[in-house]
């Protein structure tokens, strides 16, 4: 090596990552760094049922619409026209495309062993229809959706290898960026081992029903020369079609902005250094049942609304009707915000969907809505569905993106029993940025509401202990002597004082 | 592969006329062969009652889709129907016949 040679520091060197193809799946693109390996083949392989076809038809049509990038689909599937039909309760027209020359498709039948062979042949039939159908249009993308179904129709598998390895090096040189499909085989990615000739890129569906619960999953096995993703991603087969849920970010390389949005409770902004929650950060109201843990949600969506800003808020208790309802009850009218399209809720039973598809929903829903204010409420009702490992994952992966958007979270905690509030949090508590703990406590035969600041990171906060009271002007701060009041009290009941340990 | 089960499918006048078509793409060895092999058969077992006509799909690549074409080179009985097709360099007499229903499988 000469002497001369610069020396670049190792993170400013450029990445001399592939060109790559743009899918235009939402969250697939983010995994693999900006899609498929442009002008080469990738394998998509899964089992029946598992989405392949779905992402390989939505690259075409994006393709198509977006990027203006005619596609070619050859397809090998029996029902191939049944397929337009199919495709069409995703939004997918294909009659249109095909129309306007934005798609071109080939409808490739191999009758099942009526073929007699004799000699030697190749597949040069299948190479001349695929590059007559690329030319037609001017294709820079090609789905071959299932090649596999050859081996069905055709015996002699030594010249149909032969053949395929001769296919996927004649594709690199068509200029096209291709999927093909596969099976998923045993102890194989595919049946007839098509990973042995796509080498750049192989991506894996999975489809499992655990606890009867249904996830899909994807997950990028290799992918030649590029960084990417290694994880299993959920993903989703919508009305919207397919999306993929980049779930954990590379790193922890959120912004950390110092601006400041009020709680909705003046008296709480002034337990938290006086002017409320950080921008982006993620809340943890915990607290036994009956607590006003949905109150104090309820409060910072209605301050968020009346400063215009978009709200979402996630329901897995409760109806919106319920909750609107309620909330009436102290004073609290959500109703016009919703109706100004300011607030939207998405309410689900848990036991709905596995976690990932809840996930994945959220996910859906946040990039949907683009909130900058989210209440969950109850999260922990999640844990229903899956143990507390998972929950935390997933919950990770939630935190995560809300901060990468930057939108300040408030998530409910239901805890059981008074001594059980460290250990249930004690799980997704280190992922919150401010952790307030409600209590209640029965002194003089009379109900008393506490609330504390336990954590608030990157300010000083209040460490006492202050009752309140939700009135029919919302949520109330008192002082010792139960009257409406701004300033701190010392109401500290000794079993809560005890559970938080101070 | 269908197991015959002893007459063939359906008899075939003698004078039935055939009407073939052999796909090819190009001068290449294989089609080049396939022809003459086709040629031989069909003047030994169809002589004056056939019709050859050579597509080369590289100067019409749109018939390809049409009959269905993948193998190359590849035979295909347009006429008497129902429409057979028998892939390869037609090297094997025998079972050129039985694709062309002109020999009962043995």
């Amino acid at each position: 090596m000469s002497c001369h040679t610069r020396r670049v520091p190792l993170e400013l060197s450029p990445r001399r990552e592939l060109p790559k193809t743009l899918t235009g799946i939402r969250g697939f693109d983010e995994i693999t760094r900006g899609g498929l390996p442009k002008d080469r083949p990738t394998l998509v392989c899964g089992g029946p049922g598992s989405g392949k076809t779905l992402l390989a038809l939505t690259f075409l049509v994006n393709g198509a619409l977006q990027f203006d990038e005619p596609g070619v689909l050859l397809t090998f599937e029996e029902n191939a026209e049944e397929m337009a039909s199919d495709v069409a309760s995703l939004g997918f027209d294909l009659r249109t495309l095909i129309d306007k020359k934005q798609l071109a498709v080939d409808y490739v039948r191999v009758e099942r062993g009526e073929i007699e062979e004799t000699g030697e042949y190749d597949l040069e039939g299948l190479f001349v229809r695929l590059a007559f159908a690329i030319r037609s249009i001017g294709a820079k993308r090609v789905v071959l959706d299932t090649i596999e179904s050859l081996f069905a129709g055709l015996k002699n598998d030594a010249i149909l290898r032969s053949e395929l390895r001769r296919l996927f090096t004649w594709l690199k040189q068509q200029g096209v960026t291709a999927v093909i499909t596969g099976e998923r085989g045993d102890g194989l990615l595919t049946r007839q081992g098509l990973e042995e000739y796509i080498s750049d890129a192989v991506v894996l569906l999975d489809h499992r029903v655990y606890d009867q619960v249904s996830t899909r999953r994807l997950r990028v096995v290799k992918y030649r020369g590029s960084y990417h993703g290694t994880n299993e991603y959920p993903f989703l087969i919508n009305a919207d079609g397919i999306s993929v849920l980049p779930v954990s970010s590379m790193a922890l390389q959120h912004d950390a902005p110092l601006e400041r949005v009020s709680s909705g409770i003046d008296h709480l902004d002034t337990m938290l250094s006086g002017q409320g929650f950080y921008r982006g950060s993620t809340i943890l109201v915990s607290g036994t049942a009956g607590t006003g843990k949905t109150s104090l949600g309820v409060h910072f969506l209605d301050a968020a609304c009346r400063r215009g800003e978009r709200c979402l808020c996630f329901l897995f208790e409760e109806s919106p009707q319920q909750l609107l309802r309620n909330m009436r009850s102290i004073g609290i009218d959500l109703e016009p915000w919703v109706t100004a399209g300011l607030l939207q809720f998405h309410a689900d039973r848990p036991s709905r969907y596995g976690l990932e598809t809840h996930l994945a929903t959220m996910h859906t829903v946040v990039a949907d809505f683009k909130p900058t204010v989210t209440v969950i409420d109850p999260v922990t009702n999640l844990m229903t569905v899956g143990t507390s490992g998972d929950v935390q994952a997933m919950l990770t992966r939630i935190i995560d993106h809300l901060k990468t958007e930057n939108i300040t979270a408030m998530m409910a905690s239901l805890t059981p029993g008074h001594n059980a509030i460290e250990r249930i949090d004690s799980t997704i508590s280190s992922l919150m940025d401010t952790w307030i703990v409600l209590a209640n406590e029965a002194v003089g035969g009379r109900h008393r509401r506490g609330l504390y600041v336990l954590k608030s990171r990157g300010m000083a906060h209040s460490n006492e202990l202050h009752e309140f009271a939700l009135t029919d002007h919302g949520l109330r701060m008192l002082h010792r002597t139960g009257e409406p009041d701004g300033r701190s009290n010392q109401y500290i009941p000794e079993r809560v004082s005890r559970d938080a340990g101070v | 592969m269908p197991v015959f089960d002893g007459a063939p499918a359906r008899p075939i006048s003698v004078e039935q006329t055939y009407e073939l078509r052999l796909y090819v793409a190009g001068q290449t060895p294989k089609s080049v062969l396939a022809l003459a092999n086709l040629r031989q058969i069909c003047e030994q077992h169809l002589h004056g009652r056939y019709t050859i006509e050579v597509i080369d799909l590289i100067a019409t690549p749109q018939l390809a889709q049409g009959d269905q074409i993948l193998a190359l080179p590849t035979l295909v009985r347009r006429l008497p129907e129902p429409i057979k097709k028998i892939i390869g360099d037609l090297s094997n007499t025998e079972r050129v016949l039985v694709g062309l229903d002109l020999r009962v499988r043995a």
